[in-house]
């Protein structure tokens, strides 16, 4: 069950971030999970669920986009999506590639926050509303 | 600014890796190493895959020939695979998890400390047996080896192609009782292929020694291509930052 280690590492870095504009609180968490990250989603949550208590993060929302695989096909010149993770094979010319253009992800794409105070934007990363 | 009220959500970019902590001790590790000559492997399997006595069987070779090398080992529990790779006469210390299912780059650092890291040519990382956990964790290796034995079936690779994806090579271990197994070599190979296109694969058994020396040559030409302060692994894909992580993600 290493998605709680997973897990610990998000409130983490969300906290961290969040201490950088001076405190408030996150509403929710997007993330990029690709299919060869070995991440479970349903196990994510739960141990999201058992690490987020008591910080900033306790009401947040996990909001988790799969990413599927990609592969460059040096023979086509195409990169092309698999619906599976078995065979790294290209969908049109049947050739194995080993380069991957997608599908490692464990990224934490965005935070939804809610500040005490209004903030500016900093090296951290960029804010809209 | 208005102080004392909240205002609405608002969304902050973050666009960075998860374990982003690791990465970056790894990354910091990964260089001390190869700056230091020292070529670091990172063994990856299954409980029971032999990974052990395939790691035995190459102290004891390297001890024997003078070439140094240590190995750190992570169980959940036991020490019991370190006196038993200590009998190789190398340096041995054992990471004890207490039930974590994989080894992060600190636990390395924290197990590194005290030892002269430039007295060694290799360090050998056992992992905890596990197909699955350690996956994301760079550890600040230069070579990731997975480990398949003929009694797992050929279609390991298949059932958790997410950790042979990010392995530099492969051994398969125990060949020694592939036809007592049924073992279908040909499947194995194909399988591996399938999920790690072009990674190499190395048959070896620890009992009788074949395979080793072949695993034993490959160690030497990776660490002579390592040059002090370069990478010595293949390059992994491009990202637009320039910098990558362990599996070729890029990091901020």
């Amino acid at each position: 069950m290493h998605e709680l280690s997973i897990a610990s590492s998000i409130v983490e870095a969300a906290s961290e971030h969040l201490r950088q504009l001076g405190g408030g609180r996150i509403k929710a968490v997007r993330l990029r999970i690709g299919a060869l990250s070995c991440v479970h989603e349903d196990a994510l949550r739960y141990g999201f669920d058992l690490v987020r208590e008591g910080t900033p993060l306790a009401t947040a929302v996990l909001a988790i986009t799969a990413v599927p695989v990609r592969i460059w096909c040096p023979t086509c010149r195409v990169e092309s999506e698999l619906s599976g993770i078995q065979r790294f094979a290209c969908p049109a010319c049947g050739h194995l590639s080993g380069d991957i253009r997608a599908g490692r992800e464990l990224d934490i794409e965005s935070l939804e926050i809610e500040t005490e105070h209004a903030v500016q934007p900093t090296a951290a990363g960029e804010i809209h509303a | 600014m208005t102080t004392g009220t909240t205002n609405g959500p608002r969304v902050l970019e973050v666009r960075t890796r998860i374990l982003k902590k690791n990465d970056e001790l790894a990354r910091e590790m990964r260089r001390e190493f190869e700056s230091l000559g020292l070529l670091v492997v990172n063994m990856v399997s299954s409980p029971g895959t032999g990974k052990t006595a395939f790691l035995k069987e190459t102290l004891t070779r390297l001890t024997q020939r003078g070439i140094p090398a240590a190995a750190v080992v992570g169980d959940l529990e036991t020490d019991n695979d370190a006196r038993r790779l200590a009998l190789s006469g190398a340096p041995v210390r054992q990471i004890m998890t207490h039930g974590m299912c994989h080894l992060e780059a600190d636990m390395v650092r924290e197990h590194l400390a005290g030892w002269n890291l430039s007295a060694f040519h290799y360090l050998f990382i056992e992992n905890v047996g596990n197909l699955v956990c350690p996956t994301s964790w760079d550890l600040g290796e230069s070579v990731r080896l997975a480990l398949l034995s003929v009694t797992e079936g050929e279609d390991k690779p298949l059932k958790y192609p997410g950790l042979f994806n990010t392995a530099d090579l492969a051994t398969i271990t125990k060949i020694d009782l592939a036809e007592a197994c049924d073992f279908d070599r040909e499947a194995a190979h194909a399988n591996i292929a399938a999920v790690r296109p072009g990674m190499r694969i190395i048959e070896t058994s620890s009992k009788h020694g074949s395979g080793i020396e072949e695993w034993l040559d490959y160690l030497a030409a990776r660490r002579s291509a390592m040059k002090p302060s370069g990478c010595a692994f293949p390059a992994p894909p491009a990202s637009p930052t320039g910098e990558t992580s362990r599996s070729g993600i890029a990091m901020q």
